[in-house]
């Protein structure tokens, strides 16, 4: 395969910018690797070549005519698809979106394109984002690189697989309550959900409101620092994104210093749940920030005990009324009934058949949630949890700077293994989901192999609101450590795909 | 629809203590709609002002709009309330195809405006307090017309069509607190209510205030208990009431309908009823209860509003007059009667006589065209008089053609039907048509001549006195010259001939 795919995005950026290689030419390389690999871990819903090349075509000409461009220019991108693109469909992995080709953009994928990114495809996702393991999405699973009998994690296991697979530099994923970073953990790769803000979420089809954040996913702390510096700032499309710039990750990135930083670890982030192999590598992680000059301190959460019951009702209740505009009558899927097709009957056929078992599930739930009568005992009762997470957050967040933990309790399951038990899925998320109820940012690094399985494992570091610099300059710090130990990235230890002629 | 026994309204009332809520939503005349950048206009052809948002497109969001929220306060704080220092909105569900979203984007437990009251005068003098419970944001939804059924209504329809202009148009929920103590006057206080929420928000600039365009609408929730009963009778929510004319009509019938079921000791069914002006009834809608599932939740699309303390003040700064004030000062400068004020203020005549006499009309013409010959066009058109096409600064210019003797009262009348038709400005009217009053004495004096040649006593008759025979001469010139003569100047020529 071309070497130009295994770079990192940040030495493409610098290729293009010397003029020592093309956007056409990386593009082009992206998309071989696409076309040699896909059929077999099933990263894209959607690619259309020649518009990714004409846009790469269009950065050559611009740049060789010596106009002053983006530092990412030229450089592509893959896109989750529940980010609306007016050149491509748009499904959210759902039927009911099926062929679906919206007429606006999302302000993520204007940033893209006023970049002057060619965005590669659109990547697959449980459907509405709703799982851990894209097995939910209404067109197939995606696969883990790393064995393609396992999951790539969910809901942004298109996003993950498509860069550790190398068919892109850099993906946009989407993190309600770890759809970027259990991916990223179980596919060795990066991820971030920035502060709940940070990035514009017009154009992303909800899931949860009040818990969806757009976030970077590549294979290198640095790279997305770049991507978020791309897509970060305030949007007035978007009222609950924030007004203030929280500066260039990119620099924070490039500090690699964590002298006199307070790491704080989550006693009810670890132990009893863990596999092995996870917890040994995250107690070396800690040998190695303590090493670096890092404070190690401990610190206890103990509501983070109800953080996933208090997700899966104020989830529900939010996706259930968000879902509720998926009713046949102005876009999407239309099913005529059998017999008098009255509007009422019109909407509950396209929704029996164009909703699959999860979308259902989490629907029901949350409508019950919301209902009088269980308003109090369910919802009202998730949001003081909220408030308590919160709370348990400040509280550790005094003592300490960032907080880490294992990012995920195991290494990537198989595919099918959890398919029929919805509360063990649920379990995954277990140290992700704290961060989207307080609205905090969270990154998962690669954090080495399990001994037991060998295969990746993650690291999450979290840090104040606004405070998602702190993130990469500790990411980065530890990412260059265990590059030192490894002698090599820890995607070049996944074994090579199978590549079709 | 199945025709309800009503009782007689006396015996409804002597039985029954007649207890009354008002929700009145106004639309806004933002330039924009509430949640999104397309154009607010009433009219325009269906479905060309929307976007994303208003049509609820997966991935769109809401962002608030600043005018709309201004505009609020300014009502909030015009009926009294206190302004929440932090409003939040929160999500309605329910599946309807006007709207977009299958939830409304509202208020719930905290409005924006709260606690106020309003001082209403009726018809007959006496004042109530009306105290407002609530003024909270909204948006309104599209606009479905129901195609292939006799009535225009759903039942019966062979399809619908949707036009989602008006989808996310801002709204404001004025909600009373029951109104006790109106009696039998209890139907006229619910107009004269909406007519006062209507003079302030015209005041305030804030909507365009037309009910027959659903600028403002009311429901008109009504219960009735037996006198010295503490507990409140089941209620009845009548929607559809489009003029003023008609919540007093509904409110009355409520009350009658009400009172003929429970005087046989049935109940009443709390429901929606809908109003028919032309039967002049309502009809039972769908039953209603308090525990209608609308799953309220805090929509977590939108930062709460939170208005400043200097943002909320700068806006009392600019709120006009209170509705009572300005009527108290208006019958002062105009000098009105008691009755004759009443009667403008009752036929909602206080903005067109206050603009025709700023354009120079005296106060008692400007009352005697709005509310004689205009006003009776106006009922002839079926419409309110403020839509009629005349402007008060015509009808000021008709008034000075009078008062300078140019015109009489006839032609002045006549001129009034050529404005109304389109035909221009009173004064060019009065020139391109010729019919300025003849004053000239010659072709007067011609034209007496005329008539005195076939009715040569009627000089005599005059030298002794006997006036009234003059009136066949002044008629006959009158006719002569087609109306455009003084009658007053021919009496006068007449009487100069005869002492001759
Ligand atoms: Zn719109």
């Amino acid at each position: 395969m071309s070497d130009l795919i295994r770079k990192n995005a940040s030495e493409l950026v610098e290729l293009l910018n010397n003029g020592n290689v093309s956007s056409v030419e990386v593009t082009q390389a992206h998309l071989d690797r696409s076309a040699a690999v896909d059929g077999a871990v099933h990263s894209y819903l959607y690619q259309n070549p020649e518009t990714a090349l004409a846009t790469a075509a269009n950065i050559d000409r611009r740049r060789a005519a010596g106009e002053k461009l983006h530092l990412l220019a030229g450089l592509p991108i893959a896109v989750k698809d529940n980010l609306t693109t007016t050149d491509a469909p748009t499904t959210s992995g759902s039927k009911i979106l099926e062929g679906w080709v919206p007429p606006y953009d999302a302000t993520v994928v204007s940033k893209l394109r006023e970049a002057g990114m060619p965005i590669l495809g659109k990547t697959n996702l449980d459907e509405f984002a709703m799982g851990s393991s894209t097995e939910f999405s209404a067109y197939g699973a995606s696969h883990n690189p790393w064995d393609l009998d396992r999951i790539p994690g969910g809901s942004g296991g298109g996003s993950s697989s498509v860069v550790a697979s190398f068919q892109a530099p850099l993906a946009i994923g989407s993190d309600t309550g770890g759809s970027i970073r259990f991916p990223a953990s179980v596919t060795g790769t990066v991820g971030i959900k920035p502060t709940y803000g940070a990035v514009s979420r017009y154009g992303l089809i909800a899931l949860a409101s009040s818990l969806d954040q757009i976030g970077p996913v590549s294979r290198n702390v640095l790279d997305s620092a770049l991507l978020q510096d791309v897509i970060a700032g305030h949007d007035p499309h978007d009222s609950t994104s924030l007004p203030e710039s929280l500066g260039s990750m990119a620099e924070a990135a490039r500090k690699l210093d964590v002298k006199g930083m307070r790491v704080g670890v989550i006693k009810e982030l670890m132990g009893e749940g863990f596999q092995p192999g996870v917890m040994a590598r995250f107690n070396e992680s800690l040998n190695l920030l303590q090493q670096a000059g890092a404070e190690i301190v401990e610190v206890s959460c103990p509501n983070f005990e109800y953080a996933i019951a208090a997700y899966y009702l104020i989830l529900p209740a939010e996706a259930s009324s968000n879902l509720a505009k998926f009713d046949s009558v102005r876009f999407g899927l239309r099913v005529a009934p059998e017999g008098n097709p009255t509007i009422e009957r019109v909407m509950a056929a396209t929704r029996e058949a164009g909703f699959g078992p999860e979308v259902k599930r989490r629907i029901i739930l949350g409508t019950y949630a919301l209902s009088s009568g269980s308003y109090e005992k369910y919802y009202g009762a998730a949001l003081k949890v909220r408030t308590l997470i919160q709370r348990d957050f400040d509280a550790a967040f005094a003592k300490a700077d960032v907080l880490v933990s294992p990012t995920a309790p195991t290494t990537a399951f198989k595919l099918g293994e959890k398919l029929d038990d919805p509360l063990a899925m649920y379990l995954n998320d277990i140290a992700t989901i704290p961060a989207n109820l307080a609205g905090i940012p969270g990154m998962s690094i690669p954090n080495g192999l399990a001994e037991e399985d060998g295969l990746p494992v993650g690291i999450q570091i979290l840090a104040p609101a606004r405070e998602d610099a702190r993130l990469y300059q500790v990411g980065g710090a530890l990412e260059k450590m265990h590059e030192e130990i490894w002698g090599k990235r820890m995607i070049d230890f996944a074994p090579e795909l199978e590549v079709r002629g | 629809m199945a025709k309800d026994e009503l009782m007689n309204y006396e015996k409804a009332l002597e039985q029954f203590e007649v207890v009354i809520g008002l929700e009145v939503h106004i639309e806004l005349n933002t330039k924009t709609k509430m949640f999104c950048g397309c154009r607010n206009e009433f009219g325009d052809e269906p479905n060309t002002n929307v976007c994303p948002i208003c049509i609820a497109l997966p991935g769109a969001l809401p962002a608030v709009n600043r005018k709309a929220v201004e505009s609020s306060i300014a009502i909030g704080l015009a009926l009294g309330c206190d302004i929440a220092p932090n409003g939040r909105f929160a999500r309605k569900n329910y599946f309807y195809p006007d709207l977009a979203k299958n939830f409304q984007t509202s208020q719930y437990d905290e409005p924006i405006a709260f606690n106020g009251s309003l001082e209403v005068e009726i018809p007959s003098g006496a004042v109530h307090v009306i105290d407002i419970e609530r003024a909270h944001m909204e948006e309104d939804a599209g606009k479905l017309t129901h195609i292939g059924g006799s009535t225009g209504r759903i039942q019966g329809a062979e399809y619908s069509l949707v036009d989602y202009n008006r989808a996310g148009v801002p709204l404001v929920e004025i909600v009373t607190r029951p109104v006790f103590g109106a009696g039998s006057e209890a139907p006229e206080l619910a107009a004269a209510y909406v007519r006062s929420i209507r003079e302030i928000v015209k005041g305030l600039g804030v909507s365009d205030a037309k009910m027959e365009r659903g600028n403002v609408r009311c429901d008109a929730n009504v219960s009735l208990r037996p006198h010295g009963q503490e507990k409140l009778g089941t209620r009845t929510e009548t929607k559809n009431v489009n003029s003023l004319r008609s919540i007093e009509r509904a409110v009355r019938y409520e009350i009658q309908r009400q009172a003929a079921i429970l005087a046989k000791g049935g109940s009443i069914i709390q429901e929606t009823r809908h109003w028919h002006e032309d039967k002049g009834a309502t009809s039972s809608g769908r039953p209603k209860s308090d525990a209608d599932d609308y799953r309220y939740f805090p929509e977590p699309d939108l930062v709460p509003v939170q208005p400043s303390k200097e943002l909320i003040e700068s806006i009392r700064a600019t709120l006009p007059e209170k509705p009572a004030d300005r009527r108290k000062r208006l019958q002062n400068d105009w000098g009105f009667a008691e009755l004759e004020f009443r009667d403008v203020v009752n036929a909602d005549l206080l903005d067109v006589i206050e603009e025709t006499v700023a354009a120079g009309a005296k106060p008692q013409s400007a009352r005697k065209w709005w509310s004689g010959e205009l006003a009776r066009a106006a009922n002839n058109e079926d419409k309110d008089v403020a839509d009629l096409a005349i402007t008060p600064i015509q009808v000021a210019e008709l008034a000075s053609l009078v008062e300078a003797g140019k015109l009489n009262d006839r032609l002045a009348r006549e001129v009034l039907t050529y404005v109304l038709a389109g035909e221009g400005n009173p004064a060019e009217i009065v020139s391109a048509r010729g019919l300025e009053v003849v004053s000239d004495d010659g072709a007067l004096i011609a034209a007496i001549d005329a008539a005195l040649a076939k009715q040569p006593d009627v000089l005599d008759a005059i030298r002794e006195g006997r006036m009234q025979a003059a009136g066949a001469v002044i008629g006959a010139v009158m006719q002569a010259m087609k109306g455009s003569a003084d009658a007053g100047r021919v009496r006068e020529l007449l009487i100069e001939k005869a002492n001759a």
